[in-house]
């Protein structure tokens, strides 16, 4: 038998196999997932409020008029996105270098290896209140360090309107870098070895041989984790919720919080339903660009 | 930042066939290498020490506003307050009980579906992939409140299994989009080799597909495991009673409570929370990492 044959074999009856093998995890996801999201969708068209024996009515591009005169609403988005792509990228960067690291052959890998697992395996709620203590303007060790480097040590990191944003986004960073670190490395140990050693004996430098032979194998390990990445942060609540509750005077108001307060402060389902549809649009429209730019680089 | 760059397999290369050239750069590199894993050590690791400080400290030096690394004495006190005060054993059993049921449900259901969308070329692999991604756009607060009177409806609100279902359904589309990511990176010739050296379908999956993935189904399961046990948003609107809470949500109503004398139980609590997925972190890293593939297929 030759390696096509085999090929061959394997095609036929290749979509009811595959079918077999999905329907699974098909059958919950439509149930649990499908349904509530179409009627979720759904009620951002509606004037639907919190309570039992409110009637529900259509009301059409109501919500969306009512959100596009709304300062909050602009400013939350503002909020969101400069939120979402500073975590992402930063924490792309960062872990990318970190799985870079980890790769090599160092002492005390272990060490870094095992505390950038750490932050995954704790909840989101007791990052926040971990860096409440850190960020502390009287007894957190930040400013402490800062005193004794002879400067000003109070700001008041989460109170103060210019750097409550810039301080959540650094706590982002930290709770995010595991699961990208983790991915990156286990793409960069799927990296063949022989390209690198076939490279290093053409004369490549470890930048070139990074730059075509690391980079381009880990393309779609990367574009798979960044995309990720972007819409986790985009959605994410409980860190922001925990350490701030997006004050200080809503600088650090991200969309998701700004639409729970409306839905279970105000209890406006159908306006707040609608904010979730925007923020679907805006995501989508980002991911859209930004994959169809992977596939081209893939292809070329 | 360039030279941190060597690949593993070089170093062992140098390690015993020691190429003069190489020798020059890596001694060049090291210091530089050790220098960003410090940095990295300290960015990861600060925050834990101070948590950790701060659950040993008394109640007495935190209200003086001392912001002293070392505890001036140890105390354990914070740590028993925290479990008798915040019904943190129970809520830690929800946690679990939830945690694991979704793991093992989302690995056994994704799996098969995996190796599907990355080795079968079919119509549904399009579907399944935009579906995948779609999944994850949609915000939470969009799925809430409809989930919330699906599940009234079929009385499981205010139930575990409940959030179990929740979360499998949430988990899933990263645990498929992940394991077909790692499905697809295993070489299809490896398994072609199997089939023309006369292993069965089965047998292939088993003996040559299976351990390759491995640690990619870890680190997936290891993603489910963490997700539910973490998740917040969720379990804050599904669930009332106060003896189905789970972690994260005691762990918010004890925020609320925050003064300065707390705030040694508060750390402690925190810790308390983290331990259990830490241990199953340390427990299982060692394989996270471990390069199964390396040389698998020689040209």
């Amino acid at each position: 038998m030759t390696a096509a044959t085999v090929r061959r074999r394997r095609k036929r009856g290749d979509g009811r196999d595959a079918w077999l093998l999905v329907l699974p995890a098909l059958v919950p996801v439509v149930l649990i997932s499908v349904y509530p999201l179409v009627q979720g969708i759904l009620l951002g068209f509606t004037d639907a409020e919190a309570g039992l024996n409110q009637v529900t009515n259509f009301n059409g591009l109501d919500n969306y008029e009512k959100l596009l005169h709304n300062e909050l609403f602009w400013a939350s988005f503002r909020i969101g996105l400069i939120w979402a792509f500073g975590v992402t990228i930063i924490q792309f960067l960062a872990s990318l270098g970190l799985a870079l690291l980890l790769n090599a052959d160092l002492r005390l890998r272990w060490l870094a290896r095992t505390l950038a697992l750490v932050p995954w395996a704790m909840p989101p709620v007791v990052i926040a209140i971990m860096w409440r203590l850190m960020l502390n303007p009287t007894y957190g060790p930040v400013n402490e360090t800062l005193r004794s480097l002879g400067l000003p040590g109070d700001i008041n990191w989460l109170g103060d309107f210019s750097t409550a944003l810039p301080a959540v986004i650094v706590v982002g960073v930290w709770a995010g870098m595991p699961q990208t670190t983790i991915t990156l490395l286990a793409g960069l140990q799927n990296v063949s070895g022989d390209l690198h050693e076939a490279a290093a004996i053409d004369g490549a430098s470890t930048w070139q041989r990074f730059w075509h032979v690391t980079l381009p194998a880990l393309r779609p390990v990367i574009a798979a984790i960044t995309s990720l990445d972007l819409i986790w942060n985009f959605n994410s609540f409980a860190l922001v919720f925990v350490l701030t509750a997006g004050g200080p005077g809503g600088k650090t108001m991200l969309p998701m919080l700004f639409a729970y307060n409306e839905a279970f402060r105000y209890g406006n389902f159908g306006y707040a339903a609608a904010l979730g549809n925007v923020m679907v649009v805006v995501i989508a429209a980002f991911l859209f660009f930004y994959l169809r730019g992977q596939a081209r680089s893939r292809e070329s | 930042m360039t030279q941190t760059l060597a690949p593993p397999e070089r170093d062992r290369k140098t390690r015993t066939t020691s190429v003069a050239p190489v020798r020059r750069t890596r001694t060049f590199a090291r210091p530089l290498q050790y220098l960003a894993l410090l940095g990295y050590v300290l960015f990861l690791g600060f925050p834990l020490l101070f948590l950790l400080s701060t659950s040993l400290k008394t109640p007495r030096q935190l209200q003086s506003g001392d912001a002293s690394f070392i505890p001036d004495s140890l105390t354990w006190s914070n740590f028993s307050d925290a479990v008798t005060k915040a019904n943190l054993v129970q809520a830690a059993g929800n946690s679990l009980y939830v945690a694991a049921l979704t793991t093992v449900i989302v690995t056994l259901l994704s799996l098969p579906a995996a190796y599907a969308l990355a080795r079968f070329k079919t119509k549904l692999r399009g579907l399944a992939t935009g579906w995948i991604l779609l999944s994850q756009v949609f915000p939470f607060i969009l799925i809430v409140i409809p989930v919330f009177l699906v599940l009234k409806q079929i009385g499981l609100v205010n139930n575990p299994l409940g959030l179990v279902l929740v979360y499998t359904v949430w988990c899933m589309p990263f645990a498929l989009w992940m394991l077909r990511g790692y499905v697809a990176a295993i070489p299809v010739e490896l398994e072609e080799a199997g089939a023309i050296d006369g292993a069965g379908k089965l047998r292939v999956l088993r003996s040559i597909v299976l351990p390759l993935l491995a640690p990619g189904l870890v680190a997936t399961s290891l993603f489910t495991f963490i997700s539910s046990w973490n998740e917040f948003f969720f379990a804050l609107v599904l669930i009332q009673d106060p003896e189905l809470q789970t972690l994260p949500l005691t762990l918010a109503r004890f925020v609320g409570a925050e003064g300065q004398v707390q705030l040694g139980q508060l750390a402690a609590a925190s810790l308390l929370a983290t331990v259990p997925s830490l241990v199953f972190f340390l427990f299982i890293q060692r394989r996270l990492t471990s390069g199964l593939m390396s040389g698998a297929v020689k040209g």
